[in-house]
């Protein structure tokens, strides 16, 4: 039995069973946010009457939240690093109107525009990682800062007004989606190809994955659980590309998204890169000593923070076809409460990017499904200020557990 | 005189270590009782069981004071039978005033609300008795370390205090207020106060007291009557008077010609107090396979000596060449030195060693990253290996190198720590008290580990205050005292005696 590659695989279903569920209350903390989303998805499709799910609904859903999403990524890396980015808001409104006013204003061509706006971002996240990192001051009162300045800069370059159209090309950022190569009636079958190809390799990559832990002889995830996790991610995935292929395909603006979250993962989770900065968060003084220079990675871990919510900014004006003085504003608070949710520790050095990417669509969710059942905004403030002090409890709960 | 406590007996055990052994200890009404030991000897432990941080009924043994046998619950518990203990460390809010800072916890006031006037009254009052000549509402930290331990003794005295305990009292303070403090206790001693005096400086306490225990090794091994005339080496011989067994490995030592490194003139400056100078033009060598041992009191410099050498972690105004196997080599980062062939392993691995909610797996390898990655990935199986790897090599006690390092027993968290360096692969390692706080076995274990990277060609710098330690491992000795090298020594012709003599010989040239 000791020659098998899955040796775990051979036991009979009923420990099987057993195992997955010892496994299961191991590991509450890394899955219970992925149940935890599909329990709300759950529950408000059927609280809905089936309206959540509807591929134009889904679709919508993904669009609303894609802005928070991209931004939860670069908050991600700033909070492991154990710093706060309160600008990402400001930042997102005024890249945005910085984008609307050289395109319609100064008739800068999109491109060329979309480009810059990126640069800014980062230069803006630099400068406050700058401050951060080299000066050592406190990455709250920085960002506090840096709220107020781009906030109070929107408004300067927009001279308090709307600024708009933009050019239906820049709109396609948002509202575009993928192009059917098989020009089927009423169904984008390119999409829902891509769907399945994504589901396809993420199985690949688990499997790889698997053999390689049992290979090194660190596999502890019992074989059914292995196989149903899976199954429900291929499963999830197809179906919900199936959805939104039967209504207009994927969304440009989720090629985007999907990128990120994969660039993103290998990133934090692969590269010596991301170990340093899940070190630094750790402990920054033993990871100095052992020769990383985290000065250099916070600030860098900043500029990118910036440039995310640059092209935060891009899609959320191109979604609204055009600036405006309030865009942006409590975005922030969204963003970091999506990675809190996601397991992230405030003390730095825990916290994944998917973890974030699905606390980011728990509230997402949770905003559209209480629209949809007509709940006020007084109480969706409620129950969602609730939801994020339910989940870190259950997190440091959790914690101190195991 | 009268006797106001007598400890009887007192023994202590922690996990795996008898921390005190039937220690007994007395002092008469009014003297000033001088505590005596090497670091580690059970000083800071005893008074921790007098003080009431560790309760009644964790330790075995009588604590009689006033001739009453005492059941001290906490530190209040003694507190209000007037013993007050003020640490090395001092205890002070440094952005509250003078008066607030005697008071704290013990306001003047009425139904809540503070008296004022009261308060800095009072103050005036104790300021006075300790020859303090500042302002009440003077911030603490605008005053000098001399001055703010002046504070604690007048806040001390506002509790009523019938024994004061003094923990090194003047082991950060000049010659000046050293001199100022030991009249100050001279002064109580005439008012009636009992004092009770850690130190290592064993000329203030034949200045002062009158009487002495020594401790050594968790037991009081002797109590001088300073009236019959005590000269230091009496005292010296008492601290460190232990035959060495084989608690080291056997070891033949193939040193090389070739030094290794040199540092000369090495100076660093306190990083907030930039003019006072930490380490002052230290100069010494190592060389290939040479086991060098730094040895010295807390305090000397030793670890921010090591801490500068390695990429300017602390310090600064940090002056001198060091050349590493004859050119002069680039400290200016860590990152720099680490590529220079220099590791550092912390004395606080906590603090400085460990990334503690991490795995085994993944402190390991964090000093040399590259060299488990291709390119910018990291390649997990060749991680594991190499966390295995040392796993097994330094036996680190874990359910499997995935187990967070905060769980591990302090032992293997240093090996953990170890393994980190000896992956870097560096030619020259420094120890900054390898051996502090684990378990004798460990600490075997270690040496071992120390030996054989010296018999591979590697030069190992151990810093310990722990002088048997180094007299067991090393085969050369510098000595270090207030900031400077004061001696060098085969180790084959050290003695504890000889380290301890040139550490206080040093001191009372200074002054």
């Amino acid at each position: 039995m000791s020659h098998v590659v899955d040796s775990t695989a051979e036991k009979p279903a009923g420990e099987q069973a057993r195992a997955s569920w010892r496994f299961l209350k191991n590991h509450l903390r890394e899955y219970g946010i992925l149940f935890a989303l599909i329990a709300i998805m759950a529950f408000f499709q059927i609280a809905t009457g089936g309206i959540l799910l509807k591929p134009v609904n889904l679709t919508n859903l993904v669009l609303q939240n894609s802005y928070i999403v991209i931004m939860a990524i670069g908050m991600l890396l700033v909070i492991v690093a154990g710093h706060i980015d309160l600008s990402v808001g400001s930042v997102l409104g005024f890249t945005g109107a910085l984008a609307a006013v050289m395109i319609v204003n100064w008739d800068v061509h999109y491109l060329i525009a979309g480009a810059l706006c990126l640069v800014v971002g980062a230069l803006i996240g630099a400068a406050q990682g700058f401050w951060v990192a080299y000066f050592r001051i406190p990455s709250f009162i920085v960002t506090l800062a840096g709220m107020l300045v781009f906030k109070g800069l929107t408004l300067w370059l927009l001279a308090g007004q709307s600024v708009g159209p933009l050019p239906p090309q820049f709109q396609l950022i948002a509202s575009g989606f993928v192009p059917d190569l098989f020009a089927m009636e009423g169904f984008n079958l390119m999409s829902f190809l891509i769907g399945l190809a994504v589901a396809t390799g993420l199985v690949l990559l688990a499997l790889r994955t698997r053999v390689a832990q049992a290979k090194t002889g660190t596999l502890e995830e019992p074989f059914a659980f292995f196989a149903a996790k899976t199954a429900i991610i291929f499963i999830g995935i197809s179906w919900m590309s199936w959805l939104m292929a039967d209504f207009r395909g994927l969304p440009n603006v989720f090629i985007v998204m999907a990128l990120l979250i994969a660039v993103y993962s290998f990133v934090t989770s692969r590269t010596t890169t991301g170990r340093r900065i899940y070190a630094i968060g750790g402990n920054e003084k033993a990871a100095t000593l052992s020769g990383i220079n985290s000065k250099r990675l916070v600030f860098l871990t900043f500029a990118n923070m910036g440039m995310l919510a640059a092209l935060a900014g891009l899609v959320f004006a191109a979604r609204l076809n055009t600036a405006t003085p309030k865009a942006g504003a409590t975005f922030e608070l969204d963003v970091i409460a999506a990675v809190f949710i996601g397991g992230a520790s405030m003390a730095g050095g825990v916290g994944t990017v998917v973890g974030a990417v699905v606390g980011a669509f728990i509230m997402g969710v949770m905003n559209n499904g209480m629209s949809i059942l007509g709940i006020g905004i007084d109480y969706q403030q409620v129950i969602k200020g609730l939801v994020l002090l339910a989940a870190v409890i259950f997190d440091v709960m959790n914690k101190k557990k195991g | 005189m009268a006797t106001l406590l007598e400890m009887r007996d007192i023994t202590k055990e922690f996990p795996g270590v008898k921390a005190l052994d039937q220690v007994n200890l007395k002092v008469e009404e009014g003297e000033i009782h001088a505590l005596v030991g090497e670091n580690g000897a059970g000083k800071s432990t005893l008074m921790k069981v007098l003080s009431g941080v560790y309760p009644h009924g964790s330790y075995d043994g009588d604590i009689l004071f006033d001739g009453e046998v005492q059941h001290f619950r906490n530190i209040r518990d003694s507190e209000t039978r007037g013993i007050i203990i003020i640490h090395q460390e001092l205890a002070l809010i440094p952005l509250l005033s003078v008066a607030e800072n005697i008071f704290l916890g013990n306001e003047r006031a009425r139904g809540g609300v503070i008296d004022w006037r009261e308060t800095e009254r009072r103050a005036r009052q104790l300021l006075d008795r300790v020859g303090l000549n500042e302002s009440a509402r003077a911030i603490v930290a605008d005053l000098g370390l001399g001055k703010q331990q002046m504070v604690e003794i007048a806040k001390a005295l506002s509790k009523d205090v019938r024994l004061l305990i003094l923990d090194e009292p003047t082991s950060s303070l000049n010659e000046q207020d050293s001199a100022k403090l030991l009249a100050l206790l001279k002064e109580f001693r005439r008012q009636g106060v009992t004092s009770i005096l850690i130190s290592h400086k064993l000329n203030e306490i034949s200045q002062v007291a009158d009487t002495i225990t020594v401790l050594r090794d968790g037991s009081a091994v002797a109590r001088l009557d300073c009236s019959d005339g005590i000269s230091e080496d009496d005292i010296i011989r008492d601290m460190v008077g232990r035959a060495l067994d084989d608690r080291y490995p056997p070891r033949k030592p193939r040193i090389k010609d070739e030094i290794a490194m040199e540092v000369s003139d090495w100076t660093v400056h306190h990083p907030v107090q930039t003019e006072r100078a930490v380490v002052r033009n230290v100069s010494f060598h190592v060389r290939r396979g040479e086991v060098l041992g730094i040895a010295g009191l807390m305090g000397a410099g030793r670890t921010e000596l090591a801490m500068s050498l390695f990429g300017r972690s602390w310090g600064r105004d940090i002056s001198g060449t060091a050349r590493i196997n004859g050119t002069v080599a680039d400290l200016s980062t860590v990152r720099s030195a680490i590529n220079a062939g220099l590791a550092y392993a912390t004395e606080d691995r906590k603090t400085y060693g460990l990334v503690l909610d991490d795995s085994i797996r993944s402190n390991v390898p964090l000093a040399k990253l590259d060299a488990i990655a291709d390119g910018m990935v990291v390649n997990r199986r060749r991680e594991a290996e190499v966390a295995e790897r040392y796993r097994d090599r330094l036996a680190i006690k874990s359910s499997s190198i995935e187990q967070e390092t905060v769980n591990l027993s302090g032992g293997n968290q240093q090996k953990v720590v170890l393994s980190k360096w000896l992956f870097a692969d560096p030619d020259i390692l420094i120890l900054d008290e390898p051996t502090r706080g684990i378990d004798v076995g460990a600490k075997y274990e270690i040496y071992t580990v120390i030996r054989d990277l010296a018999a591979a060609g590697k030069s190992i710098i151990v810093i310990s205050s722990e002088m048997p330690e180094l007299l067991g491992i090393t085969d050369r000795l510098y000595v270090m005292n207030e900031g400077r090298f004061v001696a060098e020594m085969a180790t084959a012709e050290a003695s504890q005696e000889k380290i301890m003599a040139c550490i206080i010989r040093s001191g009372e040239r200074q002054q």
